[in-house]
């Protein structure tokens, strides 16, 4: 059996493992160790990610694990946004005592659950994958054990993530009686050869495409995620926002490209559906938010629609501007969500878009900072969420669907009214109180990093786009 | 002979009871983890029938997998239930509101 191509995965698994029984070790007052490991064990995945970068598939241990193109994309993608979330929440954690080994055991199992989903081939690794990810994100929300929010916020995501995951195995069973494997490449080829119409297989279908989005958050599966980001610490809500959303995507790609493709007409018309309602709900509600993160949970719903409408656009063009938006997203919310767990020092919590008030004047760096990233998720050019949202819409009108591309314009609009708002708020209000921000060196740097890169990439969204596009040729 | 489509019949019934369980339920936030675990119960009855129908040991292997990960599931559910309760002295499930908007 060759292992090989599993080596990233099988190291940061391994080396997991090993932070766990050194943080117990070297007990609660350093857990800078953990911290510097935890960093380490990320950075040497990706370095050995790309050691052995593949061009073509290969498929190993027994047909359980594919490494191709789509999936170094996205373990990179996973591993450094959860590097930049490490730094972030680093000062964050210890002002509030829950500087502890256990945030960043269980973010790493969270890391390789999502490795393992963005390399699953068989139903078997794509349900563990998710599971494990799942399971850790539960126990992180909960992480705060006094805080009756956070606890409440944990029930509510798990019982309602428990059932996406009953929907999902559902119709995972449904489509195993149908066609007798559980093999994705085997489900695809015997679904392909069936004629169209099978009522067992839509009925399969349908709850896979439920489960699938509740894990992505979409309307009408959606009331969790403002709850969630609300409720758990928010470097949590950091945590869950960027690298689950990636991972999320890589879900359905698997499962309903790489699996259902046949099925493209039926599933495309439920994701139009999904995708309309998530870019009216989440832009229209968040309006009406004055709390910051459930404001940018609301976004999130709504970017998460835009990124549906590349997949319900389908063709390996719309897969791949799915793709692209979903990368430039998960770092416009990586920056949003960790301004606030920057800004929110010892004693101070950033929770309401009030708090925000004359960020210009205390520190103007910062407030520009925000301004590029707000600019760019309300989809202002030149940065980064333009082009990324502009994507989306031309493979929505290339695939004829019109109506929906001009809905997607509209509700950016909409959009841009409440992301300008917190603008408005940064430059023109005067300041509630004077206490000065300090943030930690590391994550001032990071962030400007973060925000810069909004501009900075615009000259390389073509190279970005063309890597999307070849990640996406791999799939078959 | 019991066929397959009762099988799939009576695994529909407990997954919709499960369903139903999580939906209808406002009382008490243990009843919610039971009717998960129905749910996962269901779709291991339809993996097993599938599985004997199809001559195929895929299924059922699959099954203890999925039995595993819902005993991991009902640990940290009810971890969570035990942090809930010390913060809220409450179980019922319409106390849960403090987050809303």
């Amino acid at each position: 059996m060759n292992f090989m191509p599993a080596l990233p995965l099988i190291f940061l698994f391994g080396s997991t493992c090993a932070i766990l029984l050194i943080g117990l070790y070297v007990g609660e007052r350093r857990t800078s160790v953990v911290y510097v490991l935890s960093q380490v064990a990320l950075i040497t995945t990706v370095a050995l990610v790309i050691r052995d970068a593949q061009a073509a598939p290969i498929v190993a241990l027994h047909g359980m694990f594919v490494r191709d193109r789509l999936a170094d994309l996205l373990d990179i993608a996973i591993c450094l946004l959860v590097v930049a979330v490490f730094v972030y929440s680093r000062r964050y954690l210890s002002d509030r005592d829950m500087y502890r080994t256990e945030y960043f055991v269980l973010a790493l199992f969270g890391v390789v659950g999502m490795m393992v989903i963005n390399s699953a081939a068989h139903f078997l690794s794509l349900y563990l994958g998710l599971e494990l990810m799942a399971l850790s994100l539960y126990a992180m929300v909960a992480f705060q054990r006094d805080s009756a929010r956070a606890t409440e916020a944990a029930m509510k995501y798990f019982v309602l993530g428990a059932l996406a995951s009953g929907m999902l195995l559902y119709g995972m069973s449904m489509l195993y009686g149908v066609t007798g494997s559980l093999s994705i490449a085997k489900v695809a080829s015997t679904i392909s050869a069936m004629p169209p119409g099978n009522i067992v297989l839509v009925f399969g279908l349908v709850f896979v495409i439920v489960g699938l989005l509740f894990k992505i958050g979409a309307v009408p599966f959606h009331m969790w995620i403002p709850d969630v980001y609300d409720g758990a610490p928010t470097v949590v809500t950091l945590y869950i926002g960027t690298a689950p959303k990636v991972a999320a995507l890589a879900l359905i790609l698997r499962l309903l490209v790489g699996g259902l493709q046949a099925l493209s007409p039926s599933w495309r018309e439920m994701l139009v559906i999904a995708a309309f309602l998530s870019m009216g709900v989440g832009n229209v509600v968040a309006i009406s938010q004055t709390n910051l993160k459930r404001m940018l949970a609301y976004s999130a719903i709504a970017h998460m629609g835009f990124a549906l409408l590349g997949l319900a656009a389908g063709g390996r063009e719309g897969y791949a501007d799915a793709l692209f938006y979903l990368l430039i997203y998960s770092v416009m919310s990586l920056g949003a969500f960790g301004l606030v767990a920057l800004l929110s020092g010892p004693g101070r919590e950033i929770e309401y878009i009030d708090d925000l008030k004359g960020l210009s004047q205390r520190n103007p760096w910062i407030a520009f900072l925000m301004l590029l990233l707000m600019f760019a998720m309300a989809g202002v050019p030149p940065t980064a969420g333009f082009y990324a949202k502009l994507a989306v819409i031309q493979a929505a009108v290339d695939a004829h669907l019109i109506w929906l591309a001009v809905a997607a314009v509209l509700f950016s609009v909409v959009g841009a009214y409440y992301y300008l708002r917190v603008v408005k708020v940064m430059y023109f209000d005067a300041p509630e109180d004077d206490r000065p921000f300090v943030l930690p060196l590391d994550g001032k740097f990071l962030f400007g990093l973060n925000g810069l890169s909004m501009l900075l990439l615009t000259p390389w969204i073509g190279t970005i786009i063309a890597f999307c596009h070849s990640a996406i040729q791999g799939l078959p | 002979m019991i066929s397959l489509s009762q099988y799939l019949i009576l695994g529909a019934i407990l997954f919709a009871l499960g369903v139903v369980g999580i939906f209808l339920n406002r009382k008490n936030v243990v009843i919610l983890l039971m009717a998960i675990e129905l749910m996962l119960l269901a779709v291991n009855m339809n993996f097993v029938a599938f599985s004997s129908y199809l001559n195929d040991p895929a299924g059922q292997i699959f099954v203890f997998f999925i039995l595993t990960v819902a005993a991991a599931e009902s640990a940290i559910g009810l971890a969570i239930l035990i942090v809930l309760f010390r913060n809220r002295s409450t179980i019922n499930v319409e106390d849960l509101d403090t987050l809303k908007g």
